[in-house]
């Protein structure tokens, strides 16, 4: 690296040395355990422990819940999103100032009231089980828990982007005689699918290895309501370190996958951003 | 020209929204509150008093204010590093920044306690000087950076991108060092960033609860933090306790989302991230 690309800004050694030394202590050292762990690792131990039935099963609970949740909240928020942006009327500002609750409370919190509600004695628990559903201790508490945590993914992605559409272009869809679904079928949507789905994906991610809300109203039956970090968690208090690590080891791969999509449609989402300015 | 929706459709989608957020987010904030008041306003008292739910809030206080400490100065030297400098390997720096972001906290938790655990090649040498990591509040501490790692450098950065270098680099031909530069061009400019970020970082380290729950140990009295001990009330069926001492969590989020959104119209940053 030559010297006259840094500048004559001062500071460059200091602040770089700084910045590499506290992220060595805190992300690269412990990574790098985990890869040294896990090469430690023999493929038949890993794959004997990543596919017994009761991991399967809990892989299967994280997905579906995740899914499930992730798929309620893109709905819900592209509507959300939706009144947000465009309609006005009075008390807006604090439902818009309201989105990013699940973010500043505490997940236990959160956790513990949702579960206390929806037992079958608790206020919301009592009403549905009138119709014979239970919330708490089932799949669909798991699935509440998460839409709880996952509602400003999707709302803050679509936001920006929607207050950038041009009215122009509804408008002239208007006029040439679109009705009012096709206009917003055929021209708005086009124009928030990457946030929508970028914000998706957020959701998604965050929900696979959401821990502290999910695991109050669960009730962490194995094969039933079992959530993968819970597994995780399971094998760490009985110090079975290689088989937490192998289903850790999982887990990330997952959350990168979920993650890499996440990037592809990001990338197109902004190009989006900067192609309306 | 009419592009507004009909009255019908907006009325449907407002209280479409009004009822999910109030059932979805209100109710459950409400809730702790109410069953925390139910009992009396004694028993509410004597159990945020309580011996152990004191330390808990201590401990807490304690790991957010290390935890924030550590990320204003990592945050403000990775962010004056990365955006007034162009150097190899920036593109990677920033991906490992944000990396905690995508790690499951329970993941988080896992990975400390390989480093600095039993098996680990360090636990020998820890042992001989008497440092205890896991299962102690410097674990606690460690997972709490991690977990909001990447809260206040992410707020500084976009910030200091869109403002270029130009005035820093005058500055610095006409003689200042680097900390005038910082104190008096640099940080005017990020002054409402970075109490976001501060905010952001203080809500989430306050509230940590999985990556601390896998290093914590669960010593009473010792190393748990307010959601740890919340866990373990709610797990002994002391409901009442619980929840009161999650009253005080929910006032500290209301507080954190006023000062948020006061902070949000101040520096007109739309953006969540």
């Amino acid at each position: 690296m030559s010297k006259n690309t840094k500048g004559v800004i001062p500071g460059f050694g200091i602040s770089f040395g700084i910045s590499v030394s506290i992220l060595s202590l805190i992300v690269i050292i412990p990574l790098c355990s985990l890869i040294v762990f896990s090469s430690q690792l023999s493929i038949s131990d890993f794959w004997e422990i990543v596919t017994r039935p009761r991991v399967i099963a809990s892989y299967k609970v994280s997905l579906v819940t995740s899914f499930t949740a992730s798929v309620i909240n893109a709905v819900m928020g592209l509507i959300m999103a939706w009144v947000l942006v465009r309609y006005k009327f009075p008390g807006k500002r604090i439902l818009d100032g309201m989105i990013e609750l699940p973010f500043a409370l505490p997940t236990a919190v959160a956790g513990i009231s949702l579960a206390h509600l929806t037992v079958s004695e608790g206020p919301v628990g009592a009403l549905f089980a009138k119709f014979g559903i239970d919330i708490a201790y089932t799949n669909i508490g798991i699935t509440v828990a998460m839409v709880f945590i996952g509602i400003p993914f999707v709302v803050r992605s679509i936001q920006p982007v929607l207050e950038q559409v041009e009215n122009e272009y509804e408008e002239a869809a208007f006029i040439m005689g679109a009705g009012r679904f096709e206009t917003f079928y055929r021209v708005v949507l086009p124009e928030i699918r990457p946030a929508l789905i970028a914000g998706f994906t957020m959701a998604f991610a965050r929900c696979l290895g959401e821990y502290g809300s999910v695991v109050f109203i669960a009730g962490n039956k194995p094969y039933e309501t079992e959530i993968a970090p819970l597994m995780i968690m399971g094998e760490l208090q009985e110090f079975d370190y290689p088989a937490a690590t192998s289903v850790a080891l999982t887990m990330l791969v997952m959350a990168f996958v979920i993650l890499f999509i996440n990037a592809v449609f990001q990338s197109r989402a902004s190009a989006i951003i900067s192609g309306i300015r | 020209m009419n592009r507004e929706d009909p009255k019908i459709v907006k009325a449907v989608l407002i209280g479409i929204t009004t009822v999910f957020l109030t059932v979805m987010l209100v109710l459950p904030l409400i809730y702790v509150i109410y069953t925390a008041l139910r009992p009396g306003l004694e028993t509410f008292i004597a159990a945020v008093t309580d011996k152990y739910a004191l330390h808990s809030i201590y401990l807490t206080l304690i790991v957010t204010l290390m935890a924030v400490a550590v990320n204003i100065v990592f945050g403000l030297y990775t962010a004056w590093a990365l955006t007034k400098f162009s150097f190899r390997g920036k593109k990677f720096l920033s991906t490992l920044i944000d990396l905690p972001l995508t790690v499951s906290p329970i993941i988080a938790g896992l990975i400390f306690v390989l480093t600095f655990g039993r098996q680990s090649f360090l636990y020998p040498y820890l042992n001989e000087w008497g440092i205890k990591i896991i299962f102690a509040v410097p674990g606690i501490v460690l997972a709490t950076v991690f977990v909001t790692f990447p809260f206040i450098s992410r707020e500084i950065i976009p910030v200091l991108n869109a403002q270029g270098k130009d005035e820093e680099e005058a500055a610095a031909l006409m003689g200042a060092g680097a900390f005038q530069i910082f104190r008096q061009i640099t940080f005017p400019h990020i002054k409402w960033a970075f109490m976001y970020g501060v905010v952001l970082c203080s809500a989430r380290a306050m509230g940590e609860f999985g990556a601390v729950s896998v290093l914590s140990g669960h010593l009473r009295g010792k190393t748990n933090t307010m959601p740890l001990y919340i866990e373990i009330l709610y797990q002994g069926y002391d409901f009442t306790g619980a929840f009161a001492v999650s009253s005080i969590l929910v006032v500290m989020a209301i507080l954190i989302l006023i000062a948020r959104n006061l902070l949000e119209h101040r520096s007109k940053n739309k953006f969540l991230k």
